[in-house]
């Protein structure tokens, strides 16, 4: 069958010029920009090599963005993978009631755009009218500013994070769960087998490539979503106190209109976030279970 | 071996109640008045106050944002998949020089994270703006659909193209036989083949277009030119400074409930399609 180069050329031709031109381009242009002085709106640019990052080094504003990043990425992560895998592996093995409707309703948060969690979180974490607080309430335990106390706020982002991913996981978790073959499970009840032990010599082995790939996943995800729920939910506030590597980055680039350095903290966290990555991919690698 | 079950019942109902009960509840407060926010936030409201709709609707604009993210989230569908599936239907089903290095830049692009890349978007159309002494590249609800569009690229060709290597080449051939010209055998048979992947490409695009909100921000400066969810921002900051609390309610009833009308319809497809496309942004 001929096909005439033409017909291939304006088939491709559209969607890699679009490609190149918004995403490419932007992504070449980080790192560019990276190297210079400049407030934007004007044409005045400096080249001032790797300045940029050696003020980053100092700048504790960045210091503190990095510490509250990594601990959203280690606390949301270790809560939602054990939470997902748990429900995952609850609703694929126990014989439980309406399992199709706790699959739908996890799912839920999903679907949600950020600035709706984060109204809402906003909401159950209002001092006076909020969820949390009567809850606490309850208990008899005092209110707790959840946004507005420097030391609480980061958990509290931490919360909303777990809420919206856990679901996620969990219908990944379900689907390579399923693929198990229950001939192995039967063969383990004749022996005896606990429930616990079941799942972490069969179930978790056998899923071990798909945990791998979310493993990623959750580290590009957690950099995302904590920036897009902090933007819409604290600003960053109290006095910085919320600040993660992207809002940070964004308020640079914005409210300071120092592009440059902007760029230069987003140089850092994609290299961080990839090397991350890399290490974990290492880490976690094992000899493939095969059948 | 009771008792375990009572505790494993006990513990995912806790989680999806945790789960459902914040959303129910932003229903349920959407329906209050003004000073029935200062009673226990459990409290049923007394009564449907639907006049939060109409004041969001109206004097919060969100019935002009809820219009502009139709005209939005259309648009970016429909350029989305006016360049893509020719794209991934050449780039899956023919060999030619470069077809490669393309499909490489596309895969690679799987890893770049919009968040990082608005400021230099945003920078660029400054620039266009400047040199071309116009206005149009900002606060244009075109340019935003083209730059959805655009960023949504990689994983919908990724998608697209593994759907279309698994159809038979029989149809094509007998197509080229007939004298079927290569553009009507992918327009009239390949393309209505493929509805499968189609459908799940516009549903996982107008869920992340719809509920996008960085860039919509940072391009719409224009107050009439703003989509839902940045509107729903504008609502927020509003809500505590006048202490409108049923307005903001309904105005986040506004910006989920179409989302949340089509998941009722297609859940089961979204959470197969996941796995198939496995891919977050």
């Amino acid at each position: 069958m001929r096909i005439s180069k033409s017909f291939l050329f304006w088939c491709v031709a559209p969607a890699f010029l679009l490609f190149l031109v918004f995403m490419i381009y932007p992504t070449i242009s980080v790192f560019v920009m990276s190297l210079y002085k400049w407030g934007g709106y004007s044409a005045a640019k400096t080249f001032v090599g790797l300045n940029n990052f050696r003020t980053l080094i100092e700048d504790t504003r960045f210091i503190g963005s990095f510490r509250n990043s990594v601990i959203l990425l280690v606390i949301v992560s270790v809560i939602t993978l054990i939470l997902a895998l748990w429900c995952a592996n609850v609703l694929t093995h126990e014989k439980i009631k309406a399992k199709s409707l706790f699959r739908v309703i996890f799912y839920i948060p999903n679907i949600l755009s950020a600035v709706v969690i984060a109204a809402i979180f906003s909401a159950i974490y209002d001092p006076s009218r909020g969820l949390a607080n009567s809850v606490l309430g309850l208990m008899g335990i005092e209110p707790v500013m959840w946004l507005g106390n420097r030391g609480i706020v980061i958990y509290s982002i931490a919360i909303a994070m777990i809420w919206q991913a856990t679901g996620y996981y969990m219908v990944m978790y379900m689907s390579s769960m399923s693929a198990v073959p229950y001939s192995l499970y039967e063969a383990a009840d004749i022996e005896g087998a606990s429930g616990t032990s079941k799942f972490f010599s069969i179930t978790l082995p056998l899923i071990w490539t798909n945990v791998r790939t979310t493993l990623t996943f959750f580290i590009i995800s957690s950099i995302n979503i904590s920036f897009l729920l902090v933007r819409a939910m604290t600003g960053g506030g109290p006095d910085g106190a919320s600040e993660v590597f992207l809002s940070y980055m964004y308020e640079q680039s914005y409210t300071n209109s120092s592009y440059g350095y902007g760029m230069a903290i987003g140089v850092v966290v994609f290299v961080f976030s990839f090397a991350l990555s890399a290490l974990v991919n290492i880490a976690t690698r094992r000899d493939i279970v095969e059948l | 071996m009771k008792l375990y079950r009572i505790f494993i019942y006990t513990a995912i109902i806790l989680l999806a109640v945790s789960v459902a009960v914040p959303v129910l509840w932003v229903f349920m407060a959407s329906l209050k008045q003004n000073p029935e926010f200062y009673e226990s936030p459990w409290k049923l409201p007394d009564g449907l106050y639907l006049k939060n709709f109409v004041d969001a609707w109206k004097d919060a604009h969100m019935g002009s944002y809820f219009l502009n993210s139709v005209i939005v989230t259309v648009m970016a569908i429909a350029i989305l998949l006016a360049v893509s599936l020719p794209c991934a239907y050449v780039l899956s089903r023919f060999s030619f020089k470069g077809r490669g290095i393309i499909k490489t830049f596309f895969m690679g692009g799987l890893f770049i994270n919009v968040s990082y890349i608005v400021v230099p978007i945003f920078l660029m159309l400054v620039g266009l703006n400047r040199s071309l002494q116009v206005t149009f590249f900002l606060n244009n609800h075109f340019v935003l659909a083209l730059v959805y569009a655009s960023t949504a690229l990689p994983f919908t060709i990724y998608l697209l193209q593994s759907y279309f290597a698994t159809l038979p080449r029989a149809y094509e051939e007998a197509a080229y036989v007939d004298g079927c010209s290569p553009f009507r055998t992918m327009l009239q048979i390949m393309v209505p083949m493929a509805r499968p992947s189609i459908i799940t490409v516009i549903l996982f695009n107008f869920l992340s277009f719809w509920n996008e909100y960085i860039i919509a921000l940072t391009f719409m400066t224009n107050d009439v030119m703003k989509t839902l969810p940045v509107g729903l921002m504008n609502l927020m900051k509003a809500q505590n400074a006048a202490a409108q609390y049923g307005k903001m309610y309904a105005g986040l009833v506004i910006v989920m409930l179409p989302t949340l009308i089509l998941y009722i319809f297609v859940q089961k497809k979204l959470t197969e399609g996941m796995t198939i496309g496995g891919i977050k942004g």
